[in-house]
């Protein structure tokens, strides 16, 4: 039986790896490969790295960064962040990157969905959505959560999975940064139509929101955290020890 | 030494680094003479069964194979490169593949109720050994899971098969015929129980 996955989330901008608060509020935490090897060994069954660089000398910075943590852990990675096109697609890949994530660059341009899966397969297009409640239904934000595109979260990942993304990720900026649970109304509505494997991020703060996530919704194939596990609240090994005795099936 | 083909299908970075990390030293190449000079050959690939399968035999890549095959020389096809060592594939039509292993590759969704069992399988799953007895896994228990990403699977291939996961029915998860082995999870993203089946494979013969 496939397992439920653990993903740690690393913010990198300069080099490093960062963390906000509801989107807002940065602080510096560690360095993004040995964190990475660190979880890794923890037990993690996947990373993200997400670049939030904005210069050039930055985003040259994160690539290198990128291929020294292929080279040292062995276990999927998936970049986001800054992935406008499909040569972005291609500067990740080429450096060790298994998955590549986009979300404001699909939403300028929804053809990148379906020009990178088509070059580079399904399993490798992540569409990652922030979304929030407005005037009762659930809007896609776009620029790291600070504009409302206006659109409806379902139907944009309808959409997105039609065109050939391979994964959801679903970030709900409601509950994002306030460690009081997962969002589970809104994770439940996208699994009533997510026909491909649905990643939760956004509220965890302890182990049994974890433990809650799976539990309320068999559907979600993972759940991703970052500050949580940054600053040793949540142990990885703890985490799927705890859901292991649950009984929600992890790899440990 | 192992030679990675490089065929011009996927990223071969992390597969390169792998063999890094179990102390083997590994080229990417599409010499064919580096590879018939290597000790073992590695066959990688993402994407289409259908373009992988033209590039290998126009470019003749195929028939190195052969002929690294005839010598006896340990071949591991990864993920797709496993897909590829079958006699056909019915992704997208009815393509022709390699031929080492007797079987086809169909669709998983043919098999599960996809509104349960989504396509691609993604994610880590446990292996099941069959009673087929390999040295590829001397240094793997039952049990230990590996990564996997696919959306179609080896099937009709009983003859050839080492390890299976479940994923609403046994997936082919490990095939072997002669020197020739294939892997359908990566071996290279498994974590220490993946490198441990590189460095079982980097000892075989």
């Amino acid at each position: 039986m496939i397992t439920k996955r653990i993903i740690p989330c690393l913010d990198v901008r300069d080099g490093r790896v960062v963390k906000g608060v509801n989107f807002l509020g940065i602080r510096d935490v560690s360095s993004p490969v040995s964190l990475a090897k660190f979880y890794s060994d923890s037990g993690a069954d996947e990373l993200v790295f997400y670049d939030i660089t904005a210069s050039a000398e930055g985003r040259a910075l994160f690539t290198d960064i990128l291929c020294e943590a292929a080279r040292t852990v062995f276990i999927p990675l998936t970049v986001g962040g800054g992935i406008n096109t499909v040569e972005d697609f291609d500067r990740v890949l080429k450096c060790g990157a298994d998955k590549v994530s986009v979300n404001s660059g699909a939403i300028k341009n929804p053809d990148l969905i379906s020009a990178a899966a088509q070059r580079y397969g399904d399993q490798c297009v992540v569409l990652s959505v922030d979304a929030k409640r407005v005037d009762g239904s659930f809007h896609v934000f776009a620029k790291g959560g600070r504009e409302d595109t206006g659109m409806d979260a379902i139907e944009w990942i309808k959409r997105g999975q039609k065109n050939g993304a391979g994964e959801i990720v679903l970030n709900s900026i409601d509950t994002d940064g306030v460690k009081n649970g997962f969002d589970l109304e809104m994770l439940g509505a996208v699994c009533e139509i997510a026909e491909v494997p649905v990643i939760a991020s956004g509220g965890a703060g302890n182990i049994d929101h974890f433990t809650e996530l799976f539990k309320a919704l068999p559907k979600v194939d993972a759940g991703l955290a970052a500050s949580i596990f940054h600053f040793g609240e949540v142990s990885i090994s703890d985490l799927k020890s705890e859901l292991a005795r649950q009984g929600i099936n992890v790899r440990v | 030494m192992t030679a990675i083909i490089d065929y011009g299908v996927g990223n071969l970075f992390s597969l390169r680094s792998s063999f890094a990390c179990v102390g083997e030293e590994a080229v990417v190449t599409s010499d064919k003479d580096i590879i018939l000079s290597a000790d073992r050959i590695i066959l990688p690939g993402v994407g289409a069964f259908s373009d992988a399968a033209e590039k290998l035999f126009k470019s003749g890549m195929a028939d190195v194979l052969y002929e690294a095959a005839e010598k006896g020389k340990p071949i591991l096809g990864i993920c797709l490169g496993m897909q590829l060592l079958f006699e056909k594939s019915y992704e997208y039509g009815e393509h022709k593949g390699l031929g080492f292993i007797k079987g086809s590759v169909r669709p998983i969704a043919e098999r599960v109720d996809t509104s349960v069992y989504k396509i691609p399988q993604i994610g880590w799953n446990a292996l099941r050994f069959t009673q087929k007895k390999s040295p590829l896994f001397k240094y793997t228990n039952e049990g230990d899971h590996v990564y996997f990403v696919h959306s179609y699977y080896g099937a009709d291939c009983e003859d050839s098969l080492l390890a299976t996961t479940e994923y609403g029915f046994d997936v082919t998860a490990a095939v072997n015929s002669g020197s020739v082995y294939g892997t359908q999870f990566h071996p290279e993203k498994s974590g220490e129980v993946g490198l441990n089946i590189l460095r079982a494979f980097c000892e075989i013969g």
